[in-house]
């Protein structure tokens, strides 16, 4: 909550102008019962006149359009603080999310990350838009309710207080248990959803095996735990109303009770009982907001801690020195010089990884999954420092490197690489000062030219979410795309060409090869056809590097290698 | 209105709101000894919340009756208050009670027929709707439908009920002071339709905004990692505080107009309630001072104008409410259209009634002269023929999204044909029964398909009386034995998306130890290639061999080995088989195949 506090700082003007405006307007409204009590119990009887009553329900009225004058300039306000609140704090959630490190990202989990920037950031902003309406008036109510009532019959008021506890307690506490089962009731959901996108994917596996009533009754189990938590749920929240409305109308009972002894010991006028009945559904109002706010409260402070960890997270990967680190002598461009690293700390994901390639040269990297090619990628590109040893590029520790001038020396495609609902053109260019012209000649470089211009739109065709209205195919040329079209020193290719038929990647191959001559490859792949070209291969396998160097050289010399590319002869054959 | 249920099969006629509500009423009848005792719950728990009023404006009476306090009529109406309010409340637990059952029975009811439904479709239907849409039609909208008959509908029930009530016991308290709500209620509904009108689109852009934010975060947040790596943090940025800007100014908007509702409703109350004050008072003074008499409808006591006041906030309630009830009511039709629309689906036809179980087929497979188009006018297999002996292996080969699926979908009979035969053993196959014909094929598919369960009920999921022996011989057979031995909990270990972490070709792996438990005398398969490393590549190629021995296979085929071993190939390409013949044919025809087989040795 301090880390809000943050943020409403620069407000706190604004705020307080429409705390006062709030407080006018609720205190108005305040006086509205004290004035019916007073025509009931001192005009009416002692000789009132038409014009006073009349003069005194006129100041009612004008309380009443005061009261929602200044409700409505206080909402404003408080929407108008609450608006300017949550941009910035969406806004810096967002920007920080970018530069966190990679492994800040594992840690997190993008999901999670998602969640905070879309449901902690709503709750946030509901919070402060409504603490500021809720917040001043319930307490105001509540507080002046008590005051006044106490003003008018402190005995009478005592009676009524004795239910507002009641009421507090009940609600704040079924609500908190009602909480505890709609989670439940949550976990129950995803279970029922589950069955039917499980068996709506599976569909054709089910009719094959004549699998139907199975499943109906797969689905029956789940659908009536489902019910049985909604129906256990639903009747706990369903004592609340019943609960309030009986205290609430108990107080009033108990306070006419009380109220008619005393009106016999001549202690109070029946008007002010009548003014009671008034105060007090207005009191018991407020003391449900209250509960409300405190609720509210709990669920915001829970969005702002998971808020706080992000954008207070410890900035990682920090640019050091040059003095810090010793360059590398010698006439490589990239240099691993025994690179240990692990995601987890425990098992070692790389282990002493050396080598170096000269400028314009390939390299090749292949391996199994999980042998830790797209993590020697990463350090390269120091989305990960190494835990001992050191990456170089062009004799410089990457660890030197200035973030966008490390960044401006890569393009880089991924197998499963991001693709958004934009333009084709806008895909490509990325956000980056690309002219048009960059951009074709970088699809036509990659293959993806002829494709594109067969759209309609051509450039502008659009993609859609995860680009799923294209082939795997289509997709991945257009990420090679991205990656050529700023010519970069480095253009790295990760597993970005297995979607791809022989013909077109061999059309691919060759066309880099040409285009771009002074651009250092690296190429990880799964296909030895891929890589073979290279002029230094490593053969990775559980983060060893288990055999290095060109094809020929391998094939003598490392068993694993000539296993896969024997097992690839005439490998895939279409797509 | 003809014949109710079987009406708009096709599921794309527009049906109006009578006929959603009368359906939806049907519903409720079905449980009419719950539906009934909740009616009457919430007529008593009503009324008696109404003549609470009542007793404690003829107590204020008695307390500030002239001749004083007349403590036996306060104690009278006091010991009434109690009685009323307690079983008020009690009731009005009780009516909850009911109707959460009741709403939780229908709930489960159309879940389940939505449900069975669904799986009765034809596999055609998930072939072209979104699951996504499935679900949220499951979930949400019945949720809506839900909420809406189990509070809404008891809300507008009670709420007539107090309406009427209350009305009535302010006519009869004072009939003159009933005008003040001439002046008050028109005002009040006015305003709130205005500012609904006003307010409602106002609400549909800061949800729609609020949407496409999310969305956008969700999207980019997916690729942190290359945005970093190209360096667009800052241009990604820009773009979403573009879009936060939008949403939080719809925000603002909606609240701008939205900050009105409450304290206008507030200030209406207040006008009525000084309003009834005025004239309350000025009738007060003169049945006090006597210019009115007992009997006349302009006399009124203290307790009266307490009474009225109590009312005239009942009353006031559910007028307020109504534009918003109005409108829950209006998206709970549309949900329940969505609903009714899957339910009225069409079901795959049923099996000819003298339809014959396969049982023991050799695997004799022959396409003749078909025709076929997923749309009708559409063809997109023209006069196909072919011959699969028992043992033979028939390959189909083509780029992606040519139709390769649409030659399997003939044959297990997800679709059937527009024109000419297939038979099995020299059936033809729309006389035999889905459910056998079927069972006498065996399937492995690419994107392989497992649930949420142990790893032994998915591989047992097509033969459920297998042993455990014969489990395990599966996952042999399938190469997959060990790495399940390596788990944790072995074959009981669950398959989820948050559980244990296993890879696409470990998943494809058990898919065909599934496969290898029903012995079936027909095959097809759909070969995996990428995202599987090599050595995890040549376990499944060996797997799917061992598959493969003594069968009739249908393989979509990407290795060049399997399609030159092939008795017959198939090549499709833009939905049709433009050749087919074995290997040696098809290099000496010189077409697609020919093309495609050099290419990669270029």
């Amino acid at each position: 909550m301090k880390f809000l506090f943050r943020y409403l700082k620069p407000y706190l003007g604004a705020m307080s102008v429409g705390l006062v405006i709030k407080t006018i307007g609720t205190l108005v409204e305040l006086v509205l019962p004290y004035i019916l009590s007073y025509i009931l119990d001192e005009i009416v009887p002692n000789d009132g006149r038409l014009t006073t009553i009349i003069l005194w329900g006129c100041v009612m009225v004008f309380c009443a359009l005061v009261a929602l004058i200044c409700n409505v300039k206080a909402n404003r306000m408080a929407s108008k603080v609450a608006r300017d609140t949550t941009e910035r704090v969406r806004h810096d959630l967002f920007a920080r999310i970018l530069t966190l490190s990679g492994r800040q990202i594992d840690a997190f989990t993008i999901p999670s990350l998602e969640s905070r920037v879309t449901t902690d950031t709503y709750n946030v902003h509901s919070f402060t838009d409504r603490i500021q309406r809720l917040g001043v008036r319930a307490p105001l109510l509540l507080l002046g309710g008590i005051v006044v009532t106490l003003i008018m019959d402190s005995f009478l008021s005592l009676v009524m207080l004795a239910a507002l506890p009641l009421i507090f307690v009940v609600v704040y506490f079924v609500s908190a248990y009602g909480v505890k089962l709609y989670t439940r009731v949550q976990k129950s959901v995803d279970g029922m959803i589950r069955v039917v996108r499980e068996d709506s994917q599976g569909i054709r596996v089910i009719k094959a095996l004549s699998k139907v009533k199975a499943e109906h009754q797969r689905y029956d189990r789940v659908n009536r735990n489902l019910v049985r938590d909604e129906k256990r749920a639903s009747l706990t929240m369903g004592v609340v109303n019943p609960v309030m409305n009986l205290i609430m109308n108990l107080g009033i009972t108990f306070v006419v009770l009380v109220g008619a002894y005393r009106v016999m010991g001549n202690q109070t006028e029946p008007g002010k009982i009548v003014a009671f009945t008034q105060y007090f559904t207005m009191i018991s109002t407020a003391t449900l907001s209250i509960t409300r706010i405190f609720m509210m409260y709990t669920k915001c402070s829970a969005s702002c801690r998971r808020i706080q960890e992000v954008v207070d997270a410890e900035q990682d990967l920090t640019v050091q020195s040059e003095q810090d680190c010793t360059p590398h002598s010698g006439d490589a461009y990239i240099t691993f010089e025994h690179v240990n690293f692990s995601y987890n700390k425990s098992r070692d994901t790389l282990k002493d990884i050396s080598f170096s390639v000269r400028r314009g040269q390939t390299l090749g990297i292949i391996g199994a999954t999980g042998s830790g090619k797209s993590t020697l990628i990463a350090l390269l590109m120091r989305m990960y420092d190494v835990d001992s040893g050191a990456v170089f590029i062009d004799g410089r520790d990457v660890r030197t490197y200035r973030k966008a001038e490390l960044n401006a020396l890569f393009g880089v495609a991924m197998q499963n690489d991001f693709l958004y609902s934009d333009t084709i053109e806008e895909n490509i260019r990325f956000g980056r000062e690309l002219s048009h012209e960059q951009i074709v000649h970088a699809a036509t470089v990659a293959q993806a030219n002829d494709f594109i211009s067969a759209f309609p739109e051509g450039y502008g065709h659009m993609l859609s979410q995860k680009a799923t209205n294209i082939s795997g195919g289509q997709k991945q040329r257009l990420l090679i795309s991205r990656a050529l079209a700023a010519n970069p020193d480095i253009l790295i290719l990760d597993d970005s060409s297995s979607a791809l038929d022989y013909k077109t990647d061999a059309n691919l191959r060759s066309a880099i090869a040409k285009e771009m001559r002074d651009t250092t490859l690296v190429v990880v792949a799964q296909r030895v056809s891929s890589v073979m070209n290279s002029d230094l291969i490593l053969v990775l396998d559980e983060g060893e590097i288990i055999g290095s160097g060109s094809h020929t050289e391998l094939l003598q010399s490392c068993p694993v290698y000539r296993e896969i590319s024997d097992s690839q002869m005439g490998g895939a054959f279409v797509e | 209105m003809r014949g109710g249920r079987n009406a708009g099969g096709d599921g794309t006629k527009p049906r109006n709101v009578g006929h959603i509500i009368l359906r939806l009423l049907r519903y409720i009848f079905g449980y009419w000894y719950l539906a009934l005792p909740a009616l009457a719950c919430s007529l008593l728990s009503n009324h008696l919340a109404l003549l609470g009023p009542r007793y404690l404006g003829t107590a204020i009476d008695a307390i500030s009756d002239e001749r004083g306090v007349q403590i036996d009529i306060v104690l009278e109406n006091f010991v009434y208050m109690l009685i009323c309010y307690v079983a008020s409340a009690i009731l009005a637990y009780l009516l909850t009670l009911v109707m959460v059952t009741l709403s939780q029975r229908i709930t489960y009811r159309m879940r389940k027929q939505l449900f069975e439904n669904l799986t009765s479709l034809p596999v055609s239907y998930f072939d072209t709707h979104a699951t996504g849409d499935i679900i949220s039609r499951i979930s949400y909208d019945i949720d809506t439908v839900n909420a809406s008959l189990s509070t809404d509908l008891v809300q507008v029930l009670s709420s007539i009920y107090t309406v009427v009530g209350s009305l009535y016991f302010m006519f009869v308290i004072s009939k003159p002071l009933i005008l003040v709500f001439v002046i008050t209620v028109p005002i009040s509904i006015l305003f709130t339709r205005h500012k609904a009108k006003r307010i409602q689109p106002l609400f549909r852009k800061r949800s729609q905004k609020l949407g496409e934010l999310n969305g956008f975060a969700e999207e980019m947040l997916s690729g942190a990692k290359s945005i970093s790596a190209y360096g667009r943090e800052d241009v990604i940025t820009d773009r979403f505080d573009r879009r936060n800007r939008e949403a939080v100014n719809a925000y603002y908007d909606a609240d701008y107009y939205g900050a009105m509702i409450g304290p206008s409703v507030n200030f209406i109350n207040n006008l009525s309630l000084s309003l009834v004050m005025i004239f309350g008072g000025i009738l007060y003074l003169y049945s006090q001072n006597g210019a009115t008499s007992p009997a006349s409808a302009w006399f009124i006591t203290i307790g009266g104008i307490t009474q009225f006041v109590m009312y005239s906030r009942k009353f006031a309630g559910p007028i307020n409410e109504f534009a918003n009830i109005l409108s829950e009511f209006q998206s709970a039709f549309t949900a329940a259209e969505r609903i009714f629309r899957i339910i009225d689906e069409k079901p795959e036809e049923p099996d000819a009634p003298d339809a014959a179980v396969l049982s023991h087929a050799k695997g004799d497979v022959e396409v003749r002269n078909v025709d076929f188009g997923y749309i009708p006018d559409k063809v997109v297999l023209h006069n196909l023929s072919l011959r699969a002996r028992p043992g033979q292996t028939i390959a189909i080969v083509g780029p992606t999204g040519a139709g390769k699926t649409t030659i399997i979908n003939l044959l297990m009979r997800f679709y059937d044909v527009n024109d000419g035969t297939i038979t099995v053993d020299g059936k033809e196959i729309r006389g035999i029964t889905r459910d056998s014909l079927r069972a006498s094929y065996t399937m492995v598919l690419q994107d392989t398909w497992l649930f949420y369960g142990s790893i032994f009920e998915n591989i047992t999921y097509g033969r459920e009386d297998a042993t455990m022996e014969e489990v395990v011989a599966a996952a042999k057979a399938a190469k997959i034995h060990s790495f399940i031995e390596r788990l944790p909990d072995g074959y009981n270990t669950i398959l989820s998306d948050d559980g244990i972490n296993i890879s696409k070709g470990q998943k494809q792996l058990i898919t065909i130890a599934r496969a290898m438990l029903p012995k079936t005398s027909m095959l097809i398969l759909d070969e995996a290639t990428s995202n599987v490393d090599s050595r995890t590549e040549i376990k499944i190629q060996e797997a799917m061999a061992c598959l493969m021995e003594n069968r009739t296979c249908f393989v979509i085929a990407h290795r060049l080995s399997t399609i030159q071993n092939a008795d017959l190939i198939l090549v499709v390409r833009d939905g049709n088989v433009i050749e087919q013949g074995n290997h040696d044919e098809l290099i000496r025809l010189g077409g697609f195949y020919a093309t495609l087989y050099h290419s990669q040795f270029s």
